[in-house]
């Protein structure tokens, strides 16, 4: 692919867990401020790499990961690269949301506070600001200082996509984010990706091709943990060159 | 015919609401048998000489629990004041910094030591608490203690309610699920913000359980602190004096003097506010997690 300097540059990844080969030598360029989706079978490894691009598959686990992924040029797994920082670079939204357990107000302002942002008044920009972003702001702005957890799931979501946005990341991570969603919430989010990548780079996983469709710009076939083919939206849904592809996307081509 | 899968589930689900009852009828049978059993010695004192009289001399029919309650409450609280940052810090690096091959090897030794009888702590208690106590601490505060003391009964309860706390204190870090720190991690909080703000916060109601249980379980064991806390029936005046529990006076006397008049019952009363003590500290808990667990939902 063709962009000059990546945000997130794949070089050579080799993920083992639990002495299983999940991961085999991946190498991709994820292209800036497009929209990049992750398609492949349950279990292919779509999360996985995901979750590489923020540190967040070796906190604890039997993990061992070997290559580079470069953020901005920093190697993520080079010992001395600070994590939180580059992790601040890049907004998470999972397969469910997960509303951090304080009310709506603290859940966006949660990122800045971290950061250090004590200044109420500047606070109170930001959350509206970003809030408003993800259009939630009509309605929650009655109930800032209510649980989060009593909005609804779709609400959830887009509030924790604006948690995401309110720490200013260049980077969207989203490992299937609409499915837990209903249609209208589901369309509601893609509306915002489509939006959104005007500014960031996205990627995104899914198991929808035709959600992949509609917001993809590029698309990454990934089979059982290799990256089979990757190409524009197009290339990849409509003319597969690989078998493998083919064989994947033949129940959306007809 | 097709009826009869409907009357099984009926019987399968009376059944088991009698055998729930039934264990809750227990409990009720308990304190109406022990409040019953000390009607007598509660007919002939009062109440308020009963409970706030220090004076225990069965011989003078003079019956005063207080000594017995205060050390009951001192070893106690001693217990959890130790046992609670110990077991809280152990079980928040064994949740969420410890790489699971770490969790695996100090693990079991964690849950072995849940399993140990409380007589061998009692053992060891004497063997290494009392002494440590008598030589090592009291010298610097008091001018005498023989080390059997209500800091050793406390010590040595902590000791033994630590894996109790610490196996809790896992389960509810465990329901924690991962999304959540994820999610926190994911807008570039460190790892203690985490715990700090999202682990723990959501995990509180968990932890006033663990100490609730951890307490009850401290209140009535008997064996290992009525080995090490000297068994004198004064009120404590520091850490260092000897005490004498609830469940040590029962067990130590029990079967014995039972011809002095009114002794069994005292015997029976000291039961009775021990119940009472576990009953009163159970319900006031539960009303305080309840309205936590409401709050937070
Ligand atoms: N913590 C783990 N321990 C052991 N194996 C794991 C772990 N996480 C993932 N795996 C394995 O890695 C492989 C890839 O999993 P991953 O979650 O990345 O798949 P996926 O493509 O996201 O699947 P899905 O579409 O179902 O979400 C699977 O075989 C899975 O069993
Ligand atoms: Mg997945």
């Amino acid at each position: 692919m063709t962009t000059e300097k990546p945000h997130i540059s794949v070089k050579n990844l080799n993920v083992h867990i639990d002495g299983n080969h999940i991961l085999k030598n991946i190498s991709i360029d994820i292209p800036d401020k497009k929209v990049t989706s992750f398609i492949g079978p349950s279990g292919c490894g779509k999360t996985t790499l995901l979750k590489t691009f923020n540190r967040l598959l070796d906190r604890n686990g039997n993990v061992e990961i070997t290559g580079q992924v470069l953020v901005d040029g920093v190697d993520l797994y080079s010992p001395d690269t600070e994590v939180t920082s580059i992790r601040k670079k890049m907004g998470l939204l999972s397969q469910r949301p997960f509303p951090l357990p304080m009310n709506i107000y603290d859940n966006v302002a949660y990122g800045a506070r971290i950061h250090g942002q004590r200044d109420k008044k500047e606070l109170d920009k930001i959350v509206e600001h970003y809030l408003r972003g993800v259009s939630l702001w009509d309605e929650v702005k009655d109930r800032l200082k209510d649980p989060a957890t009593r909005l609804s799931i779709g609400q959830q979501q887009r509030l924790c996509l604006a948690r995401g946005l309110a720490v200013e990341p260049e980077i969207i991570l989203g490992d299937e984010p609409t499915s837990a969603l209903d249609p209208i919430s589901t369309q509601h989010i893609e509306e915002l990706f489509l939006k959104l990548k005007d500014k960031y780079t996205l990627v995104l996983v899914t198991h929808i091709l035709r959600q992949a469709r509609r917001v993809s710009d590029y698309i990454v076939f990934i089979y059982m943990g290799e990256i089979i083919e990757f190409g524009t939206t197009e290339e990849v849904l409509l003319n597969p060159k690989e078998k493998l592809t083919k064989d994947y996307v033949k129940g959306y081509i007809s | 015919m097709k009826n009869i899968r409907l009357t099984i589930d009926k019987i399968t689900g009376n059944s088991f609401l009698v055998l729930t009852l039934l264990s809750t009828v227990t409990v009720v049978l308990i304190g109406v048998g022990l409040y019953y059993k000390s009607l007598p010695i509660l007919q002939n004192s009062s109440l308020s000489s009963l409970l706030l009289s220090a004076e225990w001399k069965p011989f003078k029919s003079s019956f005063g629990f207080l000594a017995y309650i205060a050390g009951t409450l001192w070893v106690t609280a001693i217990a959890i004041i130790i046992a609670l940052p110990i077991s809280l810090l152990t079980a928040i690096y064994l949740s969420e910094y410890a790489h699971v091959k770490v969790k695996k090897v100090l693990l079991p030794p964690i849950d072995l030591l849940s399993g140990i009888p409380p007589v061998i702590y009692g053992v060891w208690g004497v063997l290494v608490i009392v002494p440590f106590v008598q030589e090592k601490l009291a010298i610097h505060f008091v001018e005498f203690s023989s080390g059997y003391s209500t800091l050793a009964g406390g010590i040595v309860l902590a000791i033994m309610i630590i894996p109790l706390i610490i196996s809790i204190l896992l389960e509810v870090f465990n329901t924690v699920p991962d999304g959540l720190r994820e999610a926190s991690l994911s807008v570039g909080a460190t790892q203690w913000e985490t715990i700090k703000h999202v682990v723990l916060k959501k995990s509180l109601p968990g932890i006033l359980a663990a100490v609730v249980l951890a307490v009850s379980r401290a209140f009535g064991e008997t064996i290992a602190v009525l080995m090490v806390c000297g068994n004198i029936s004064e009120i404590p005046h520091s850490i260092f004096d000897p005490c004498y529990p609830l469940p040590a006076l029962i067990a130590n006397n029990y079967g014995e003097m039972l011809s002095v008049p009114m002794y069994e019952s005292a015997l029976m009363l000291a039961a009775f506010i021990l119940f009472v003590i576990i009953f009163l500290f159970n319900t006031i808990s539960r009303i305080i997690l309840y309205r936590l667990e409401g709050r937070m939902n």
